[in-house]
């Protein structure tokens, strides 16, 4: 068998939370800066879609993998932070980190009223409200059009760069630079008491209250940290479209976090990204270039996004739970198990390293499985 | 006292409909522990395939019964072929399929029959019908609504009282051990209940679709409108989902008719946060005890 010598105490991992995932964002910040250097201006929008859409995929999957709740409604909390940062650019305009702080804080709000009554019971309550208030929340804009600004919505003037900073790579590196703070402040959480508690309410609820969880509480505090990641999505998506009104956020939007979150693997963070990626690109550019390919009618390349996602959700629901960041962690697993298989006779501790190793992303069960909401 | 009469019988008319879809969303409920988010969009479907069979030139009660037809057929295989792998899973996933069916559907619809509002068309006048020498808001097609939904109610309770496959069909759902021991063959029953379900679904989608824009996504405000109704009945209760129906059709038709029709799904949206506040278990639900 072929023993691995241990690593350097240099080159692991450091043990503390923090300071791994402070490590993490670095060198995500690096490659992302090296990254949007190399690339041309609409790229780097779509650098900084990807971002936005991680932070919003990142809140859901928290709520959903971590904490076992489902929204349907993502997209409406999205709406919402964008709109109350474009009502502030248009009434009071302020510093642009106190009005993204703004939009997050006035999204946490909305999500604390959803989830309120909704979380007091178990089932699926908290899923066909967010629905409901998905489908709602257009109306109120048209009804109040004055204040919302109706079809032609609010116009939102990008922030301006300092210097000599390109404005399209200033935006793209403020966005980059708040999807890295919320991924550390999220891992963070999960590694917290905090985590914890959402775990074990997802796992059984009244075993989580018999051990001390305020179980309701719990779920409202899960639900009201993604409505506030949604929030800023929505806050750093408005500065990136220019312009706020109805149509941006269609019910397809909340459908496209969902599926990005199913398919990058629910409860992870790093699966938020894999699920960006999908839903910055196949909408517009694999979508583009399958229709052009197969020669789609105008029917079917108009809806061929939204099939696709619908598709995704079920098919990955059914064949492969754990989406991407689950596939490659059996992966990574089978690798390791398969390089360092101990020999007939057996070797326990070797099995025992593997199994103790901290995890990355602070959270190991959530990967496997979608979670198993306590009994009912 | 005209304006009020009137917005009553819409609000009677529009809540039979949302009690149907709640109906089916009650059924599937009892049944398995899952809310069916497919169930409008699967409605939406049928009614699409009987639009397809009017445009040949058949009538409109071969194309009524072709949909409902449909929604049996289709009821039965969404439950074969996707619920049942996930029916054993946490409960989660059975909402993430159920969603993923609404789009797929959806868009399935989009590319075959066009995102364009396209219209349906009714059996029976919808012209208001003249009591004495004031015509009211109430026409032979909203009567035709009543009669058809309280049938269908009426079959359907039949059935579940009153046959062995109705008593089947229950035990199978109360208890699908036991059931399954006393060699009742209950993946079988959760079929045909879904079947029904999706029935009571196609019924309500043929009814909805002359009185209101034709589009793939004309079912999905109706959906929510009929989860709402079946949460105020308390989403096992049968004739909780009727009653909840008619106070759901009622409560919005009043929103709609004295403070406009743009405030309808807001409307909905209080009325839900109200009842889960007030009386979160709903109007007829039977007391549930929950296990460690």
């Amino acid at each position: 068998m072929i023993k691995l010598p241990p690593l350097p105490a240099w080159a692991r991992l450091p043990r503390q939370p923090l300071l791994r995932h402070l490590l993490f964002a670095v060198v995500g910040g690096v490659f992302f800066y090296l990254l949007t250097q190399s690339l041309s201006d609409f790229n780097d929008f779509e650098i900084g879609e990807l971002a936005v859409y991680a932070i919003a995929i990142a809140g859901l999957s928290l709520l959903t993998g971590v904490n076992g709740q489902i929204s349907l409604g993502q997209g409406a909390f999205v709406a919402v932070g964008a709109y109350t940062l474009a009502e502030l650019q248009v009434h009071q305009p302020m510093n642009l980190v106190l009005e993204l702080l703004a939009a997050t804080a006035m999204t946490a709000v909305v999500g604390l009223v959803i989830a309120v009554p909704a979380t007091r019971l178990h089932g699926p309550y908290l899923a066909g409200m967010t629905l409901l208030f998905a489908l709602a929340l257009p109306f109120l804009s048209d009804k109040y059009s004055n204040f919302f600004g109706g079809d032609q919505g609010l116009t939102v003037p990008p922030p301006s760069a300092p210097g000599s900073i390109d404005p399209q790579k200033w935006l793209t590196w403020i966005q980059l630079f708040c999807a890295l703070v919320v991924m550390v402040l999220l891992a963070n959480l999960l590694s917290s008491r905090f985590g914890r508690s959402f775990r074990a309410v997802r796992d059984d609820e009244v075993a989580a209250s018999l051990a001390g969880v305020h179980v309701a509480r719990t779920k409202v505090i899960a639900f009201v940290v993604s409505s506030a990641c949604a929030g800023l999505a929505g806050g750093l998506l408005a500065l990136s479209s220019g312009v706020v009104n109805t149509g941006e956020f269609p019910l397809s939007l909340s459908i496209f976090i969902l599926a990005g979150m199913v398919l990058g693997g629910s409860g992870t963070i790093f699966g938020a990204w894999w699920g960006a990626v999908v839903v910055v690109y196949l909408p517009s550019q694999w979508s583009q270039s399958l229709a052009s390919t197969f020669h789609f009618n105008h029917l079917l390349s108009a809806n061929f996004a939204v099939i696709a996602f619908g598709a995704i959700l079920v098919v990955v629901m059914l064949v492969a739970p754990s989406g991407i960041q689950g596939g490659f962690r059996w992966l990574g697993q089978h690798l390791v198990t398969l390089s360092t298989r101990p020999e007939p006779t057996g070797n326990i501790s070797v099995a025992l390293q593997h199994t103790t190793e901290p995890d990355q992303t602070g959270d190991s069960s959530a990967a496997e499985q979608l979670p198993s909401s306590g009994g009912r | 006292m005209r304006l009020f009469v009137n917005v009553t019988l819409g609000g009677i008319a529009e809540g039979l409909i949302f009690a149907s879809v709640a109906l089916g969303l009650v059924l599937i409920f009892r049944a398995t522990n899952i809310i069916n988010f497919a169930q409008g969009a699967m409605a939406m479907l049928t009614t699409f395939i009987a639009f397809s069979v009017l445009g040949r030139g058949v009538g409109y009660w071969p194309a009524f019964v072709v949909a409902l037809a449909c929604g049996l057929l289709l009821g039965g295989a969404v439950q074969l072929v996707l619920v049942r792998p996930v029916e054993n899973k946490p409960p989660l996933n059975a909402v993430i399929v159920t969603f993923g069916l609404l789009i797929l559907l959806e868009g399935i619809a989009g590319a075959i029959w066009g995102n364009t509002n396209r219209s349906f068309p009714a059996p029976f006048s919808e012209r208001g019908l003249v009591v004495g020498k004031t015509s009211i808001a109430f026409s032979h097609f909203d009567v035709f609504i009543v009669v058809a939904v309280l049938v269908l109610a009426g079959l359907i309770g039949a059935l579940f009282r009153f046959s062995t496959l109705g008593l089947r069909m229950r035990a199978a759902a109360f208890a699908p051990e036991a059931a399954r021991l006393l060699g009742i063959r209950v993946g079988r029953l959760l079929t045909l209940g879904w079947a029904l379900a999706a029935v009571a679904g196609a019924l309500a989608g043929v009814l909805v679709a002359p009185t209101s824009v034709f589009s793939p996504s004309y079912m999905d405000l109706i959906l929510v409108y009929a989860f709402t109704a079946a949460v105020l009945g308390g989403l096992d209760s049968p004739v909780g989902a009727l009653v909840g129906g008619l106070v759901t059709g009622l409560v919005l038709a009043y929103v709609g008719g004295y403070l406009g029709g743009a405030l309808e799904p807001i409307g909905a949206l209080v009325l839900l946060i109200v009842v889960l506040m007030i009386r979160p278990e709903g109007l007829f639900a039977r007391p549930t005890a929950r296990r460690v």
